[in-house]
């Protein structure tokens, strides 16, 4: 059995390590997950940020708004998981793959580790940039700790939706769609604006949607602002988010590939 | 009956509908262990249906197939292991070089890395992809990506290859490369299941030819005989009016020839010749009828041909 769990997580890795390949050599798509953060960042603490006040946090913009930056970095990133498997399962290359002697699941899994890696990387230049913007965070090393764990959490989380969307939709051009629904999701959160300043029923949805726990979690620790049950909640979504989906996608991956 | 070892693919009955269109209509196939089998046919006739349940991939709706002994649908896992496939579609990795690709389905066929590496280079040069190996499979031409994909079938040394329309596509001298690479691995004991929509490849490469036609095998010999049976060379009279082809068509059936085809919108008549005496006589024979012949043609069979033959036989 334990031979058995090396052996699939070899094939992981393989599988991985092919599609970070990919990454390094599609330059432009590269480009643009690299870009986008830091021009969304640019957006926000230059062109939106002088007029926007805060509300009751108190805090200046450009720290206000980073935690929801950073997650539309790493979002961005992770939800292209959605092209790449939907791209493979269009292509022949499953057909070679279901040939071989692994578990088929192992596809879909490897470019979801892979957008894993790639979105932390594409979060934690964003970070570099907002720090070169004027972010000063004030986090503790375990509260830098929790960080990671937060973005991880949250960049493996829309990674498994992504999946999920990719082995749903039958075109890429679908798949593609997944990118603007993650990307603009915090923008209707706590994280862009003070969700106090929108109109009630928007009000009562971005105070509840999942974002916004995560982003006032990562305020939290990065900027000594109250915790409150901010990560209890942030927890509980991004583990039901990945404890739902896999089933799912394994369920959808099995009828896509079905004998 | 066969025997599992004398017999490495061997279906019987295999159905298979699409959404209420029925694609396979009850085929039966047995390859030799050693030997290359063509499955020829025209598109849409079943042959992708046909490797993909042979290949685990599909599962057929009724029938029974077993590969190197194994049944398809109850032990999928022992066939590929046994299995290399070349699908039509490419199925090798653009963005990755052709060495990439090896090692990657090495790995993937738990080899071990040095083994891997030996096998990988072992298989670029069998292949003549030495040269390109580095390079990545996007920059490759037709023929070298084909090659590779054969390689990449061949990296766990299966005993049976199956091959779906290799040579679709490539340009003649890329064609004939492939044919050598087919040769060799035939040469080496392989087993070969072949799909082509052309005749003259399946001449080429096969000992026995399998002609399939709305997902039914309606002939399997070797191609000699099926060659004998529908003729070597077609001959095409033109004739000069709509009376004078059925005229035509009756002198020459009176006269033994059987297989006439009447192409009465181009006022054509079509029949295979037995031997080159035969054109003499056709002639002949019009000519004592008083019927007058505006065009002869000849020319070797088509695919056409084969089905026209097969299917107005049966």
């Amino acid at each position: 059995m334990s031979t058995a769990i090396a052996t699939t997580a070899g094939d992981l890795r393989r599988l991985a390590g092919r599609a970070l390949r990919h990454e390094a050599r599609t330059p432009d798509a590269l480009m643009v997950n690299i870009a986008l953060p830091v021009i969304i960042m640019l957006l926000f603490v230059y062109v939106f940020g002088g007029a926007i006040t805060t509300g009751s946090s108190g805090l200046a913009y450009v720290d206000f708004v980073v935690p929801a930056v950073l997650l539309m970095a790493g979002g961005y990133g992770a939800a292209l998981t959605a092209v790449s498997i939907s791209r493979e399962m269009t292509g022949g290359m499953i057909d070679r793959f279901r040939t071989l002697p692994i578990s088929g699941w192992v596809v879909p899994a490897g470019f979801v580790v892979a957008s894993v890696v790639r979105s932390v990387v594409a979060t934690a230049i964003a970070l570099a940039v907002a720090i070169a913007l004027g972010f000063r965070p004030s986090a503790s090393l375990a509260e830098g700790a929790l960080v990671l764990v937060l973005v991880f959490g949250y960049v493996l989380a829309v990674s498994a939706v992504a999946a999920l969307w990719g082995l749903f939709v039958r075109s890429t051009q679908a798949a593609e769609a997944f990118s603007f629904m993650v990307i603009f999701f915090p923008y209707v959160s706590d994280g862009v604006v003070p969700a106090e300043t929108m109109p009630g029923p928007l009000r009562g949805f971005a105070e509840h949607q999942p974002t916004t726990p995560i982003v006032e979690a990562l305020r939290a620790l990065l900027l000594d602002q109250p915790m409150g049950n901010a990560g209890w909640l942030s927890a509980i979504w991004l583990t039901a988010a990945v404890l739902i989906s896999v089933p799912i996608a394994a369920v959808l991956f099995r009828r896509r590939t079905v004998r | 009956m066969h025997t599992d070892t004398e017999v490495a693919i061997h279906a019987r009955g295999l159905t298979k509908s699409f959404g209420g269109t029925r694609v396979l209509a009850g085929v039966d196939l047995a390859v030799p262990t050693g030997s290359l089998l063509a499955l020829l046919g025209p598109n849409g006739s079943g042959k992708t249906t046909t490797v993909r349940i042979l290949t685990t991939l599909l599962a057929a709706d009724s029938g029974t197939a077993t590969v190197a002994g194994h049944d398809v649908a109850r032990e999928p896992v022992a066939v590929r292991r046994a299995i290399g496939l070349t699908a039509q579609q490419a199925t090798v990795d653009d963005l990755l070089t052709g060495r990439e690709n090896l090692e990657l389905f090495s790995g993937l066929y738990h080899v071990g890395r040095r083994e891997a590496r030996r096998r990988t280079a072992e298989l670029l040069d069998r292949f003549g992809l030495g040269d390109a190996a580095d390079r990545r499979v996007s920059t490759y031409s037709g023929g070298m990506r084909r090659r590779l994909d054969l390689a990449a079938s061949m990296v766990a040394a299966p005993r049976i290859l199956f091959l779906d329309e290799p040579t679709t596509g490539l340009d003649p001298r890329s064609r004939a490369e492939l044919w050598t690479v087919i040769r060799e691995l035939l040469a080496s004991g392989t087993t070969i299941l072949l799909t082509t929509q052309y005749l003259e490849e399946a001449d080429q490469l096969a000992a026995r030819i399998a002609v399939i036609n709305g997902g039914r095998i309606v002939a399997e010999d070797a191609p000699d005989v099926l060659k004998r049976q529908i003729g070597s060379e077609r001959l095409t009279l033109r004739l000069s009016s709509a009376a004078d082809l059925s005229h035509a068509g009756a002198v020459l059936s009176a006269g033994g020839d059987g297989g006439l085809h009447l192409d009465a919108g181009r006022c054509e008549l079509t029949l295979a010749l037995q031997d080159p005496d035969h054109l003499r006589r056709a002639l002949d024979l019009l000519h004592g009828a008083a019927i007058a012949v505006e065009r002869v043609e000849l020319r070797t069979p088509t695919l056409d041909d084969v089905f026209f033959e097969l299917t107005a036989a049966a």
